[in-house]
């Protein structure tokens, strides 16, 4: 489902040779439905691999495999169609600020050309989901960190992706909104959506009791 | 409600100004409706004054009033004998003596015949044939030597090459004002691009296909270009108009009904104009878009 052999990712516009390196002779292995939560100090490359598996950056050398496809042989319409599959949550959320947060979820169903009754069902869902319903015509700036952050998860799984990849989802959230955004991810993950997140929050690594990577200096250090 | 849900999910319509990119197309259509009316106008005047110089005959006739070489009148006479026993020449006119002073005022004053001098008979008219004179001019020689028959061959050459020069620039407007169109939409484009970077590299991170985003843009660039142009064309059309009414005289066109006696070509031409400017809005906005996005992975 998400395999790595050997990678290694280099910044190209880095120009320290001690900061080239974002990631060093990286290898795992994630089975389909599986999930893993992704940890390390800040500026242990996690954001790096999570760009790798979303398709956000190429490899300097290794071979990634995502969703059965190698992502070094795709044409960028196959790597366009892969990334629908993928649903993101990223650290900054990037929302998209002219569009309200019906709109801002309803996004990945729109670009995979879904009826418009299909994502007004889905959307509306989602967001009573993350309890937000109330709040669908509210544009980013006027939605606090956490509601944006929400809305950034419902907007990452409303689609259904077959990989859930997502970066500090709770960083922003009090623990009533976390723990009820993990009830969301693992009950996608029980449907059979492979997850990893990545994260700084021992407390919930602890409470969920998934395999773990861990990173170092963009070394693999743990596995399992 | 939908439809405007769906309609500019990128934001593409703040980020392509719809005030500099229309007045700078318009303002390129404008001249291109001015420089394909100059082009067409210098190939219709060209037409005309060719067919008139090239067929314009001019005869002179020495000492007009003396025998032919026959000795049956005047050489004056023989050769309007043998002009009328030809097929190929029409209009015949024999210049009067006030019309040859005329002529000849700038050089020896009002009044040459006081000077004394012999000069020849004028005769003007059309060749109506095929091919060249040089039959028509043994002919003359022999019942008037001396006789000098000139064509307008020479002269309908020079604004032939003339014609051909003025087209040729036009034309070279026309491509020099397709290339600033494209430049400015280039430009316009790029910096919507910039403007909307990070909401561009978000949606290509949601699998937006290139053709999507570029064919939101290129929507636009369509959009704006084409309205630009059909208001710059319809600000050409009066002052095409009145170039041909300044025109008529030399067209031999009325100068009333000015804007209905434009070329048809021209008037066939000119709505062409807003299209062709739409799709080389949608060309370059294309071309822009997709090359920035080659930047993404």
């Amino acid at each position: 489902m998400v395999r790595f052999d050997d990678v290694w990712l280099r910044y190209r516009h880095t120009t320290r040779a001690a900061e080239a390196e974002a990631l060093r002779g990286i290898s795992f292995e994630i089975e389909e439905g599986g999930f893993r939560w992704l940890t390390g100090p800040s500026g242990a490359g996690k954001t790096s691999l999570l760009k790798l598996i979303y398709l956000a950056e190429h490899p300097a050398r290794g071979r990634i495999e995502i969703l059965g496809t190698r992502a070094a042989r795709t044409t960028r319409r196959e790597a366009a169609l892969l990334r629908r599959r993928i649903g993101v949550v990223y650290q900054d959320f990037r929302l998209l600020p002219q569009l309200d947060a019906y709109d801002n979820v309803a996004l990945p169903m729109r670009l995979a050309r879904r009826s418009e009754a299909q994502v007004q069902a889905d959307v509306t869902e989602i967001l009573r989901w993350v309890g937000l319903a109330h709040r669908m015509h509210a544009r980013p700036d006027e939605l606090s960190g956490g509601e944006q952050q929400r809305i950034a998860i419902a907007r990452a799984v409303v689609a259904r992706p077959k990989l859930l990849v997502a970066d500090e989802p709770t960083g922003n959230l009090d623990d009533e909104q976390a723990e009820r955004l993990m009830l969301l991810i693992t009950a996608l993950n029980k449907l059979g959506t492979t997850v990893i997140v990545a994260t700084h929050n021992t407390q919930l690594v602890q409470h969920y009791p998934f395999p773990r990577l861990g990173l170092e200096n963009g070394r693999l250090v743990h596995d399992g | 409600m939908m439809a405007k849900r769906r309609g500019d999910l990128l934001g593409v319509r703040a980020a392509l100004s719809d005030r500099l990119l229309p007045v700078l197309v318009g303002a390129m259509s404008f001249l291109a409706a001015l420089a394909l009316g100059g082009a067409l106008a210098s190939a219709t005047l060209a037409a005309s004054w060719q067919g008139d110089t090239a067929s314009a005959l001019t005869i002179q006739v020495p000492q007009p009033t003396a025998q032919d070489a026959a000795h049956h009148g005047t050489r004056l006479a023989a050769v309007q004998q043998a002009l009328a026993a030809s097929k190929n020449v029409a209009d015949v006119h024999v210049l009067s003596e006030a019309q040859i002073n005329r002529l000849i005022a700038p050089w020896l004053g009002s009044d040459a015949a006081s000077l004394g001098l012999s000069l020849p008979a004028i005769i003007t008219g059309q060749w109506t044939g095929p091919g060249g004179t040089d039959q028509l001019t043994a002919e003359l020689q022999q019942v008037s030597p001396g006789a000098l028959l000139k064509t307008g061959a020479l002269w309908a050459q020079r604004v032939a090459a003339l014609t051909t020069s003025l087209q040729a620039c036009a034309l070279a407007v026309l491509l020099i004002v397709a290339l600033v169109a494209a430049a400015v939409v280039a430009v316009a484009t790029r910096s919507g691009l910039a403007q909307l970077r990070e909401t561009i590299e978000t949606v290509h991170g949601l699998g937006a296909l290139d053709a999507d985003i570029a064919a939101r843009f290129a929507a636009r660039a369509t959009w704006l270009a084409l309205a630009g142009s059909i208001g710059g064309t319809v600000l050409a059309l009066p002052v095409l108009g009145w170039l041909a009414w300044l025109a008529a005289p030399f067209t031999g066109g009325s100068q009333f009904n000015h804007l209905f006696s434009l070329p048809p070509a021209l008037l066939a031409l000119v709505p062409l104009l807003p299209g062709c400017s739409a799709l080389i809005g949608w060309a370059t906005a294309q071309i822009t878009v997709r090359g920035w996005l080659r930047r993404l992975p």
